[in-house]
């Protein structure tokens, strides 16, 4: 058994302290002690996205990250990208363009889809397809996720 | 998934000194844990229990691209994002480029580091067979010291390499130069993406005035390590690029290459795809050079 220690985490803009394991997934830490549960655990092994998140910006599998490497970072869960008022263009665009089926892979292909569209505003759909590759989804076909980021591409509000 | 981590340590050196002096203590079973995007997936095994997992994924001395007039090092926690956003690789060394383009996804590509691929020393890797197209060095360090070693004689065996105890790769060197290369990288798998690999085809052939200055064929998942075919090589090189040469290469990895029968695929196939490879990228460069 390992000791627990302190972890310091800002998790959707807010200073979180967590008393855990060096090597609990930062999954874990985000869906069980946080009780953050948008995040997705699907095949706990970096294939299926559904745990994305973002670490400092980075679009990441938070199944393979242990918390002892994310101590004083930055996360960005699914239930930080809508604000009170109102959801994301890019969770309008998934809503209004049939983005969505079961909702599974949903919150990771959200966040996969926002952090190709900070590094590149105007992608091609191959760039789009390259960019969402990690996330898997067994109800659209993909088609729709694609049409849905494109065209949240090509809003003026995007972000 | 495995039910619990909490019987597993790790320990965040605040430096690169205090990690080798923490790698010194042998009588530790110490893994070093970078970008986690192989160990991670490797805990549900229970084989790493017992481990005393050192976090070098802050490790700044390990970190970034530096280029001089005559070779690019590249810090072994570079990422694969990383490789893919410098200029110098992309233009210089495409096979890297390529390679890390198509290792796992943007989300693998952002934790995973090309340190991380050299030790995991999978033979199914896909930035290995660039590193050797390119003549790769290594430099190995411990609180004793530092040593160059070619990557070529890095891999010993199946999951076993040259480290000694105590020993970590820091650095990885790509040796510069500005004429004009052919470069192949070809991934075959089951699908496009995430995919690992049936075969890793990686060619690099340099000709001036259809002499072959340099040839080098790497290939992954075709032995227990990524290899180099240094029999071609010396058969190659200094010689006349003539459709003869095609024959006999084809003849020569018929011999020589014995793939295994795993998970992914056959050896029967594995090696077919190889030498249909070999024949269509060499007729590529045949006539990419008019003949």
């Amino acid at each position: 058994m390992s000791h627990k220690e302190e972890f310091t985490l800002k998790i959707n803009g807010e200073t979180k302290v967590f008393l855990a394991h060096p090597m609990e997934r930062l999954l874990d830490t985000i869906r069980s002690d946080e009780n953050l549960t948008g995040t997705k655990e699907g095949c706990g092994e970096g294939e299926c996205g559904a745990c994305s998140v973002l670490v400092n910006g980075k679009l990441v599998n938070s199944c393979l990250i242990p918390i002892s490497q994310v101590a004083s970072s930055e996360i960005e869960t699914i239930e930080g990208v809508a604000n009170s008022e109102s959801l994301a263009p890019i969770q309008k665009s998934f809503l209004e363009n049939g983005g969505a089926q079961c909702g599974f892979c949903t919150p990771g292909m959200v966040l996969a889809a926002i952090s190709l569209l900070r590094d590149n505003p105007a992608p091609n759909l191959e760039e789009v397809k390259t960019a969402l590759s990690g996330n898997l989804c067994r109800c659209t076909g993909y088609k729709k996720i694609f049409e849905s980021t494109l065209i949240c591409s090509q809003m003026e509000d995007q972000q | 998934m495995r039910n619990s981590t909490s019987t597993l340590s790790m320990t965040t050196p605040e430096d690169l000194s205090e990690a080798l002096q923490l790698l010194a203590d042998t009588d530790k079973k110490w893994i070093p844990f970078a970008g986690g995007t192989d160990l991670m997936v490797q805990l549900e095994s229970n084989l790493l229990d017992g481990a005393d997992f050192l976090n070098i994924w802050g490790l700044f001395e390990l970190q970034g691209i530096e280029e001089s007039d005559c070779e690019v090092v590249l810090g072994a926690l570079t990422t694969y994002s990383e490789i893919r956003s410098s200029e110098v690789i992309k233009s210089e060394f495409p096979l890297l480029y390529q390679a890390a383009g198509l290792t796992g996804a943007k989300a693998i590509q952002n934790r995973g580091t090309i340190g991380g691929n050299i030790v995991n020393a999978s033979p199914a890797a896909d930035t290995p067979p660039a590193l050797l197209c390119y003549d790769a060095e290594l430099l190995l360090s411990s609180s004793e010291g530092q040593r160059w070693v070619d990557y070529q004689d890095f891999h010993t065996g199946y999951k076993t390499h040259a480290l000694a105890p105590g020993e970590l790769i820091t650095h990885i060197k790509l040796r510069r130069g500005q004429e004009k290369k052919f470069n192949f990288y070809h991934k075959v798998g089951t699908r496009n993406a995430q995919a690992i690999s049936k075969v890793l085809f990686c060619l690099m052939v340099q000709v001036n005035n259809s002499r072959i200055e340099k040839f080098r064929l790497a290939l992954g998942s075709m032995a227990a390590t990524p290899i180099l075919m240094d029999s071609l090589r010396d058969a190659f090189e200094e010689q006349e690029f003539g459709s003869d040469l095609i024959e006999k290469g084809l003849s020569i990895l018929n011999e020589e290459l014995s793939p295994i029968d795993d998970i992914r695929s056959t050896g029967a196939y594995r090696k077919k795809v190889t030498l249909n490879l070999f024949k269509y990228y060499m007729e590529k460069i045949y006539v990419g050079l008019g003949q």
